[in-house]
């Protein structure tokens, strides 16, 4: 089972859980498991079109997804899943 | 004049002043909203004009109010007419934004200063960061004299002068083994675990609105009008936007005429994503792993990113790439045809102006304001091996004559005695 680290701001939706564990092959299934616990979330983390809302980054084991292979990343038995939200940086 | 309220931008939905920067509904991004300024447009520009000397003039504009011992001085730095630069390049009204001049040597003061002021206000015990240098430095700084323990997080690699700085302040110093990206993550995740006050992150709907006080003073030093174009690093892609927006609410408080602003963005090749978004036609920004010397542009994933662009677009401006050799060949022209040693980020901008230049964007009676957002000894390592050395003599007159003077141009010993000037 993978670990999702729940933000912060999405925690009400999750009953104030700050992780939940999942399975799955993928960062995909993983997320629609995550969604199955807690519908609430799923307008949060995915838009109209079930695409990964913009202001959400994924990370599986520190690594941004986005460099990567997106909801296709696949997991390990002990991957962790980080969703952060979007923030500008420190510099100009 | 202080905000009342925090405004998602996405959505809308408001909320009571916090230490919150994310929307609890979409994960948007929070901004500050505050009233209109009682005053009219006259009265604001004498307001202003009899401010203090530093970014504190342009209170009646920002979202925190004024706290001494939040403020090391910030701001009103020099706008430097760069007539050798500009003539080189055909632009009679080239102008420099000498943001080195602050107090820790970058424009990350004045954002520091308002997101300090906050954390008092919310009554933080620690400030923190995730900063590719000169942020950390800022925080520090700050934090030292507000009595605060501050504690910075950066990426391995970082310049030694920016080492020091944050160091000398008495800050911790976290070097975290990765990117600026993989730093930010983790800050996004300490603070959300730790009840700190991370000026960039939970603090950033009040921080970030100090950069606009860039496009304020650089209007007021123009004489109260808008330049034709700017040219601006782009890390976040923050700085831009507050700029673009400093503009447009200056027209709207009717104190400037209105202008169009054509407003350019710069970044290295070696992490140019929003760069590669504007050529490809795409609203979106793909990150990708940075690759650059220009640490403090080094940011693969810049979370304002989108915005920028939108702005850069809106304005008519254009986002250019340029590589790091460029960009240290511009940094060492501005400090010899002008006098203004700029660091990396800086290069990169002029470099930009360069190339924008040659593209024949601008005419020659344009105003044109280049930002150049940290002092190059920060960043002397980019330099190094490139500069002459000294020339090394005995303490004779001879070993001068021989070995100094055949160097110089246009020398000649002093004719006669020198009482009353030669």
């Amino acid at each position: 089972m993978a670990i999702v680290r729940i933000p912060t701001p999405l925690r009400q939706y999750a009953d104030g859980a700050r992780t939940d564990s999942v399975g799955g092959r993928t960062l995909g299934e993983a997320l629609e498991e995550l969604t199955r616990h807690w519908p609430g979330l799923r307008p949060r983390v995915f838009d109209g079109s079930g695409q990964v809302h913009p202001f959400v980054n994924l990370f599986v084991d520190g690594e941004d997804v986005r460099l990567g292979r997106g909801l296709l990343t696949p997991l390990r038995a002990d991957s962790e899943i980080a969703m952060i939200p979007a923030m500008a940086g420190g510099s100009p | 004049m202080p905000a009342h309220a925090l405004r998602c931008r996405n959505c809308g939905r408001t909320y009571t002043l916090a230490p919150q920067y994310v929307c609890e509904e979409c994960l948007g991004p929070l901004e500050t909203e505050r009233p209109r300024p009682a005053v009219d447009a006259e009265a604001l520009r004498a307001r202003i004009g009899a401010g203090p000397a530093s970014l504190w003039r342009y209170e009646d504009l920002l979202p925190v109010a004024h706290d001494p011992v939040a403020d090391l001085g910030a701001g009103l730095t020099p706008l430097v007419h760069a007539s050798t630069l500009g003539g080189n390049l055909g632009l009679r009204r080239l102008f420099l934004k000498n943001d080195g001049c602050n107090p820790t040597w970058s424009f990350k003061d004045r954002v520091v200063t308002l997101g300090v002021a906050a954390a008092r206000q919310f009554g933080f015990q620690v400030l923190a960061c995730a900063s590719t240098g000169n942020l950390a430095n800022s925080v520090a700084a700050h934090a030292a004299r507000a009595g605060i323990q501050a504690c910075v997080f950066v990426p391995e690699g970082l310049e030694a002068g920016k080492q020091v700085l944050s160091a000398v302040y008495g800050a911790t110093i976290v070097e975290v083994d990765g990117t600026y990206d993989d730093v930010n993550r983790l800050c996004a995740q300490v603070a959300d675990e730790y009840p700190w006050g991370f000026v960039n992150v939970n603090l950033r709907p009040y921080y970030s609105e100090g950069a606009k006080t860039l496009g304020y003073e650089v209007a007021e030093q123009l004489g109260w009008r808008l330049p034709d174009h700017v040219v601006i690093p782009l890390a976040s892609g923050n700085l831009l936007l507050k700029i673009e927006r400093a503009f447009a609410e200056l027209v709207e408080l009717g104190i400037v005429p209105p202008a169009r602003v054509r407003v350019h963005g710069a970044q290295p090749s070696g992490c140019a994503p929003i760069v590669a978004a504007y050529r490809e036609g795409s609203e979106s920004v793909r990150p990708v792993r940075p690759q650059t010397i220009a640490h403090s542009l080094a940011i693969g994933n810049p979370a304002d990113g989108r915005y920028a662009l939108e702005a850069i677009r809106r304005s008519g401006g254009v986002a250019v790439e340029v590589t790091d050799a460029e960009a240290v060949a511009a940094v060492r022209e501005v400090a010899a045809r002008e006098g203004v040693f700029t660091e990396t980020a800086g290069g990169v901008a002029v470099a930009a102006l360069r190339r924008l230049a040659a593209g024949g964007i601008f005419g020659p009676d344009d105003v044109i304001v280049v930002y150049l957002t940290g002092i190059g000894l920060k960043t002397q390592e980019s330099v190094a091996g490139t500069l002459r050395e000294p020339v090394k003599i005995r303490a004779t007159l001879g070993a001068f004559e021989a070995e100094v003077l055949p160097g110089l141009a246009q020398v000649r010993p002093r004719a006669g005695q020198a009482v009353g000037g030669a």
